[in-house]
């Protein structure tokens, strides 16, 4: 067995994207992932061809991120809720234009400046868009510091197949625990990129990466090619993982720190005798709904953990397809539910009560 | 299975977040499985740190303490705030040269170390938390003293291998001190 190590999750994301051949950064600092830049900083100029860069603001870090993605490197940068706001609109271009890249958002509480503690409050605007236009990004929702590492390499991964961006979506927990890890299962795999404006060399045409069509029927056809591409990722590229759902007749769904404080709560709900499993969304967009429609079947209710005033549960309600009550056990702002509350709504959800 | 939670808190400077990693590493050498999450608010030097650290024989579920077995309070604040989560039957340890209040439950195991005034009579006046720790150690036969300097070694950059022997030699002290 390799050695394991003790990282933090920020650490464990910049060494597995380093790993995952990235050797272009570019940031803008913001607590709490400030370990990400940190970390990328110390290694990437000593490797050859890597470029670490502190970028004026986010706005400008984005935009290195879509040149240096437009050019055919695998990029990356990381922010903090706040900070991708202001990536927002870069995003949206990067969709525009079907490149692909990586974009890390260790969650904190908000609206605003809001705070600096944990959060996922940015569910919305992971999956629904952010930026504007119809878009989509591959939104990764790690729950421990070894899946920090793992879905950044198959975030590099899915972002070169499928030529969109590809998200972490974690949260200060997550990015400031350590826990052992290990690097031996990274798998690179690599794509050909016929598209980068990586110089003629006077033996093809020019390509051109933009996002700008203003004809109408070009840009609409743009549209539907796109989300034909986003069908194959839906129907290929779903992650979740499912826990004592055997028997389960009460379904909570969490994701990352949220799932980790749910599964405490649910042992200790099968310790009173209440049949509960739990089901975790690794891939936030493309969202598990079969799996949820299906434990629909199975389940009288779910409860839908997080931390935020509710915005998975919108999903999980359309995953039902409303035949069973969903119940929100939340807390916002920064703060975390306790396995107690949790265990609480389990047990109201046991008696009907939702 | 077992798990132990274990909650440190104290002034920032005070090497909190140190003596976390410190436990988490000594168990990740005895193959437990382990997690350290630091408090990472707003602190300064003087103001509050903490950090949760969990062993477990078993894949570790939240990071998050909310009742630990083990409170080591580095300072009367930290104390006056988690003294009552502390599950009956858990362990508490006081730096009592820093803390003169006496723990007023009947219900744990209290341990009174005068770790700063020991760092300070050791020589090593920064080291008060790994005092802490060596008593730590001392009363958790599930992390054996055995291999406790390898795992400084790892905590500290191969730079400064001296500070090494004074982690070592505060350790010690934790360890033998007779309450």
């Amino acid at each position: 067995m390799a050695e394991r190590v003790l990282m933090k999750g920020n650490e464990a994301i910049a060494e597995a994207a380093i790993r995952a051949g990235c050797r272009h950064y570019f940031g803008y600092p913001i607590t709490p992932q400030t370990e990400v830049a940190a970390y990328m900083a110390k290694r990437l100029p000593k490797i050859e061809g890597g470029v670490f860069l502190q970028a004026e603001s986010e706005i400008a870090s984005i935009n290195m991120v879509y040149g240096a993605a437009a050019a055919g490197f695998r990029v990356m940068t990381s922010s903090s809720s706040p900070g991708i706001s202001l990536k927002s609109e870069g995003l949206s271009y990067i969709a525009g234009s079907d490149i692909p890249a990586f974009v890390v958002n260790i969650q904190r509480g908000g609206p605003g400046l809001g705070g600096i503690q944990p959060s996922q409050s940015d569910y919305f605007q992971a999956t629904k868009g952010g930026g504007h236009g119809d878009y989509r990004m591959i939104v990764l929702a790690p729950a421990s510091v070894q899946e920090m590492a793992s879905l950044t390499v198959k975030g590099f991964n899915l972002a070169d197949k499928y030529l969109m961006t590809a998200m972490i979506l974690a949260d200060g927990t997550i990015g400031q625990m350590m826990e052992p890890i290990t690097f031996e299962d990274v798998q690179v795999e690599i794509y050909d990129k016929p598209w980068a404006l990586s110089g003629t060399k006077m033996q093809r045409k020019h390509n051109i990466v933009n996002s700008l069509y203003l004809k109408s029927d070009e840009l609409e056809q743009k549209n539907f090619e796109r989300y034909e591409r986003y069908k194959i990722v839906e129907e290929n590229e779903v992650l979740y993982e499912a826990y004592r759902m055997e028997d389960a007749e009460i379904c909570v769904v969490a994701f990352g720190i949220a799932s980790r404080v749910a599964k405490n709560a649910v042992a200790a709900a099968r310790k009173e005798g209440v049949k509960v499993g739990l089901i975790r969304p690794i891939t936030l967009w493309p969202f598990p709904s079969k799996a949820l429609r299906q434990a629909a079947d199975q389940v009288k209710s779910f409860v839908c953990v997080e931390l935020n005033m509710g915005q998975m549960i919108e999903d999980v309600r359309l995953a039902a397809e409303c035949t069973r009550p969903v119940s929100l056990c939340n807390r916002a702002g920064g703060m975390i539910p306790s396995p107690g509350q949790v265990l609480e709504s389990i047990r109201k959800a046991q008696k009907g009560e939702m | 299975m077992k798990t132990t939670q274990i909650l440190i808190a104290g002034f920032g400077g005070q090497g909190i977040l140190f003596a976390g990693k410190f436990l988490a590493y000594k168990g990740l050498l005895e193959d437990l499985q382990v997690s350290w999450l630091p408090s990472y608010g707003p602190e300064m030097r003087g103001g509050t740190a903490n950090c949760n650290v969990i062993l477990s024989d078993d894949p570790v579920g939240s990071p998050i303490i909310t009742d630990p077995d083990v409170l080591i309070a580095m300072n009367l604040p930290s104390l006056q705030k988690y003294v009552d989560a502390v599950v009956p039957g858990g362990q508490i340890y006081v730096d009592s040269t820093l803390i003169s209040e006496k723990v007023e439950r009947g219900d744990v195991q209290v341990y009174y170390i005068p770790a700063t005034q020991m760092a300070n009579d050791a020589g090593v006046p920064t080291l008060a938390n790994m005092v802490m720790m060596g008593h730590v150690l001392k009363n958790n036969p599930e992390l054996t003293f055995e291999g406790t300097e390898a795992t400084v070694s790892k905590l500290v950059p191969p730079k400064k291998a001296q500070l090494v022997e004074l982690n070592m030699k505060a350790l010690q002290a934790g360890r033998d001190y007779q309450g």
